[in-house]
């Protein structure tokens, strides 16, 4: 690597010596460095860091890709990981509009009227979210599922004035261990509330024993950590607010074409995941978190994060979009506001958009279909073979679904090695999340899976365990 | 002159119909379906969804006709001039997206084996190295999403470090300058602090004398800026760090304002124990209109301990996610980081090198202060707290006296500018200026770009001002629509945060509330 002729840096148009000598003229000085006058001498940098020269374009671009090339992704085997970042298409408009020059080097909307483009497309992806999960109203991101989940968690007790929040045992555990780290310096206290062996169905009696007057929020996913639905969902609500409590619902949007919507079943505030709606997994980030409540001053007032609202112009003329109630935020209610949030996913929300948009009312329901079609085949592909107990738990699966290995005698780990040796990525293993599930692999099949992958996963699976 | 695109683009649920497609995914193969069989038989009864989203429905085209139209009707760094003071709206880099928009990146799981994903933990240990020999810290941490996110954390490692010496009662207070990002007290009351607040000298620097006074037992730690939101280097650092250190509190640096101090001045060196980097103002990363961003965390040795699981190690041979850290404060969201963006800021680094970084930080500084020099002379507009020192990043000037004499605010100024195709400063920050408008051309526009700044910034304040004010007082007009009624939108009785809210509200009175 050379080091290159920088007279002027193509980044830094200022950089060439001609215009840093007029534009220093025209302040009076002589040299940059009387502009670090007032730095302290002990504090300037005596040598230069031990940073690397500078490269050209292209030597970026090949030491990158050359470091990219050691990796393996769904382009070179099948992948059945999926466990809150999931492998799906994202259609060829959604990457082109993402990165349009205008949406993807702006700046948070500060000033609506030069901006009208990013504030629609933002209000159109609120609005679809509403749409999708059957509330009113949702903020235009969060960073993530975890993150929105710890928000709304505290959020919740701020409704309410209540410090107790119960969550099932079946959950994401580095979801869990994130609201646990949102909760504790407000206070709130986190229990975790039963399953029932034979379904993985929430137990409601753990429920009604740990449901107090103190809750102030009960939350559940559907479909949940382990890929099965849950389908208690009204008694859940019904338990919740009876004792005041509010009812917190996570999703993958993805299964929302075909599953009925937390809005229909009560809840008041909804959380999930919509990175697969339109966005790469990227290695586990940017990602994109979903925040939606009913129409309720209360929650409202109380939700983090930028909302994106309609008004219309001075005049009265014309109907155009702004940021609403800016007064829950830091930049006005700084230590009294209701998040710290200011940067979110705003570009993940506009890929959302324009997904959600594509495919549109029949797309989420064909999607939801083949998802649940091609989930439910390689379970019961899988769960024929000796040794093996797929799922573990009798209720419905969607996409993803847990594989007992406990008959064959073979760790998950050990059969991971044995798939990847023969170019295939097993699913995740869950043995230490949850030990009383035993040797048990969390699987995940999408739209993107095709017949023949599944099939090839079955046939190595049955050639290790046979072999053992 | 500048006009930007109006198409009156209706809402997206007011085009298309019914039955029209914008993309078909792929169906499950018919041995598949004959071998599940009905997949409403699947679903419990009462967990089928009955009514179908109403979502749009359009053919491909209109989608994407739709989408342009609105990118159409917004402005980005691309566009031209952004001088958003404490943004750093810098040029972001063509080369990293294409880098970002690889099937190598895109496509990764991140419970992948780490055997089939070295070439990104590579880059990503690596890019950790980077930020940590920048930042003059021990170990950085990738996870945070946003600036914001890392002082959360920032916050939280205060407190988890308090709790480790046995002080986590007694130490419930965080001081903050009244120059602060507003999330500064805003993250710190998250991780459960009082906020103190200590006023800036006329130097507009933070007060010795008044942070002496609040400094206590009480006191965790301080969360500063430096050059702080006036641009400002603060001069008394070393005393500050020594005040903090010696009360037991440890030194935040929020490192919104990094970019003039890139390889010149180190936050480690001044003695900060926790640095945060907006690595979407600093490292030349897309803003997304609002995100995604990153905001990695550097800290002392001390306080590597405490940092979020899994830390990325490296044997000599192989990288590996390692989640045995026992006095770990857990995790602040999901997996790692965000990737994409981090992987911009490598290739970022490595196209300017080190001496890049450091023309970076000089030229950034060179540029503000040529524009303040410029604008001091501009009648109407004063530079509050010493004018005769020279800024790093940015400058703020106060629209008071132009506001006085003519009744043009610092809004009317900012909305006037769009018509110039310009946008416009941050306006009403810091607090502690009146009238404010925050400057920060960065490095990445050439001079003719800020001399057009200056130009109407000039015009609007001189001739237009006092001659002519109506002509700023109603800006903007060149803009995709005429200035906003932005009350409007957080009223109870015209809250629309939806379209369904929306319908409803239409529906509820006989006149359109919003017209």
């Amino acid at each position: 690597m050379k080091t290159l002729n920088r007279r002027a840096h193509p980044y830094i148009p200022n950089s060439l010596p001609e215009v840093k000598e007029e534009m220093m003229r025209e302040i009076g000085i002589k040299n940059i460095e009387e502009l670090y006058s007032d730095v302290p001498q002990k504090y300037r940098l005596k040598k230069p860091l031990n940073l690397p020269e500078a490269m050209s374009e292209y030597e970026v671009k090949r030491h990158v890709e050359t470091l990219l090339s050691k990796n393996k992704t769904y382009a070179d085997m099948p992948i059945f990981l999926g466990a809150g970042c999931w492998p799906h298409y994202v259609p060829a408009v959604v990457r082109e509009i993402v990165q349009r020059s205008e949406f993807l080097t702006s700046y948070t909307s500060y000033q609506p009227e030069i901006s009208q483009g990013m504030l629609q497309a933002l209000f159109e992806y609120q609005s679809m979210i509403c749409e999708l999960t059957g509330m009113d109203v949702a903020n235009c991101s969060m960073y993530d599922w975890a993150s929105a989940l710890g928000e709304a968690a505290r959020m919740a007790a701020r409704v309410t004035g209540r410090k107790e929040v119960l969550i099932p045992k079946i959950i994401h555990p580095e979801r869990a261990l994130t609201l646990q780290v949102y909760c504790e310096p407000a206070g709130i206290d986190i229990k975790k509330v039963g399953y029932d062996g034979e379904t993985g169905q929430l137990d409601l009696g753990d429920l009604r024993k740990k449901i107090s007057r103190e809750t102030a929020a009960v939350f559940i996913e559907n479909p949940s950590y382990l890929g099965f639905i849950e389908a208690q969902v009204d008694e859940v609500a019904q338990e919740a607010h009876t004792h005041g409590a509010l009812y917190i619902v996570g999703v993958d949007p993805t299964s929302l074409g075909v599953i009925r919507p937390p809005g229909d079943y009560a809840a008041d505030i909804v959380v999930g995941e919509a990175q697969p709606l339109g966005n790469f997994m990227n290695f586990g980030g940017p990602l994109l978190g979903i925040m939606a409540c009913r129409d309720d001053t209360d929650l409202i007032r109380q939700m983090p994060g930028r909302i994106i609202g309609m008004t219309t112009t001075v005049d009265g003329s014309r109907e155009g979009f702004c940021m609403a109630l800016q007064t829950r935020e830091q930049h006005i209610r700084r230590e009294k506001a209701t998040s710290n949030i200011c940067s979110n996913e705003a570009l993940c929300a506009i890929a959302s958009a324009v997904y959600m948009a594509l495919l549109g009312p029949e797309g989420m329901r064909e999607l939801g279909e083949t998802i649940i079609y091609k989930a439910n085949y390689a379970m019961k592909l899988l769960s024929k073979i000796d040794g093996v107990k797929a799922p573990v738990f009798s209720s419905t699966h969607f996409k993803e679904f847990t594989v007992n290995f406990d008959e064959s005698g073979l760790s998950v780990k050990e059969i991971n090695k044995r798939l990847l040796r023969r170019q295939i990525h097993g699913g995740k293993d869950i043995s230490k999340e949850f030990p009383e599930l035993g040797e048990t692999a969390l699987y995940c099949v999408t739209e993107i899976h095709s017949k023949s992958e599944i099939d090839r996963l079955a046939e190595a699976l049955e050639e290790i365990l046979a072999k053992r | 002159m500048f006009r930007q695109a109006n198409w009156n683009e209706p809402l997206i649920f007011n085009l298309g119909r019914s039955g029209r497609r914008g993309h078909i995914p792929p169906k499950a193969e018919e041995e598949i379906v004959k071998s599940v069989g009905d997949v409403d038989a699947l679903i419990p009864e009462k967990m089928r969804r009955k009514n179908k989203p109403r979502l749009p429905e359009l053919s491909e085209a209109e989608v994407m006709r739709h989408f342009l139209h609105l990118s159409e009707m917004n402005y980005g760094v691309d566009s031209g001039l952004y001088p958003l003071g404490s943004c750093t709206m810098k040029y972001n880099p063509k080369v990293n997206e294409t880098l970002a928009n690889l099937e190598k990146v895109n496509m990764l799981s991140p419970y992948q084996e780490e055997s089939t994903v070295q070439g990104i933990l590579e880059i990503l240990y690596k890019l950790e190295q980077l930020l940590a020999e920048i930042t003059g810290t021990h170990e950085v941490c990738l996870q945070p999403a946003a600036g914001a996110h890392g002082e959360f954390l920032g916050t939280l490692l205060m407190r988890a470090y308090h709790k480790f010496n046995g002080e986590s009662e007694k130490r419930c207070e965080i001081i903050v300058p009244d120059s602060a990002h507003g999330t500064n007290p805003a993250s710190a009351a998250m991780a459960g602090f009082n906020v103190v607040v200590v006023p800036s000298d006329d130097d507009g620097c933070m007060s010795l004398g008044a942070l002496k006074a609040v400094v206590s037992e009480r006191t965790a730690g301080l969360m500063i800026t430096n050059p702080n939101t006036l641009g400002i280097f603060e001069r008394n650092i070393d005393e500050i760090a020594r005040i903090i250190h010696e009360a037991g509190g440890l030194l935040y640096y929020d490192g919104a304002n990094l970019n003039p101090l890139l390889c010149k001045v180190r936050p480690g060196d001044m003695g900060f124990d926790i640095v945060h980097i907006n690595i979407h103002k600093t490292f030349g990363t897309p803003h997304g209109g609002g995100g995604p961003g990153a905001g990695p965390v550097g800290v002392s040795e001390e306080l590597a301990k405490f940092l979020p699981v899994p830390r990325i190690v490296f044997d000599g041979k192989k990288y590996r996610l390692d989640y045995d850290r026992p006095y770990s404060i857990g995790k602040i969201r999901g997996f790692y980081g965000n990737v994409a963006v981090l992987l911009r800021a490598y290739a970022y680094i490595l196209s300017l090198g080190v001496e890049g970084l450091k023309e970076v930080a000089e030229v950034s500084v060179l540029n503000a202060n040529y524009l303040m020099k410029r604008l001091k002379g501009v009648r109407g507009l004063t530079l509050p707290y010493n004018s005769e020192k020279p800024r790093k990043h940015e400058c703020v000037f106060s629209a008071k006296t132009l506001k006085r004499e003519t009744g043009v605010s610092a809004l009317n100024i900012a909305k006037r500018l769009l018509d110039y195709g310009l946008h416009p400063p941050t306006i009403y920050f810091p607090l502690i200026v009146e009238e404010a408008l925050m400057i920060e051309p960065t490095e990445a526009f050439e001079k003719e770009e800020l001399d057009r700044f200056y130009d109407a910034l000039k015009k609007i304040c001189e001739e237009e001002a006092y001659n002519n004010p109506e002509i700023v007082l109603n800006a903007p007009r060149n803009t995709t629509i005429p200035r906003l009624d932005e009350v409007k939108a957080s009223h109870p009785r015209t809250m629309a945060l939806s379209w369904r809210m929306y319908l409803k509200k239409l529906g509820r009175g006989s006149s359109n509330p919003y017209m």
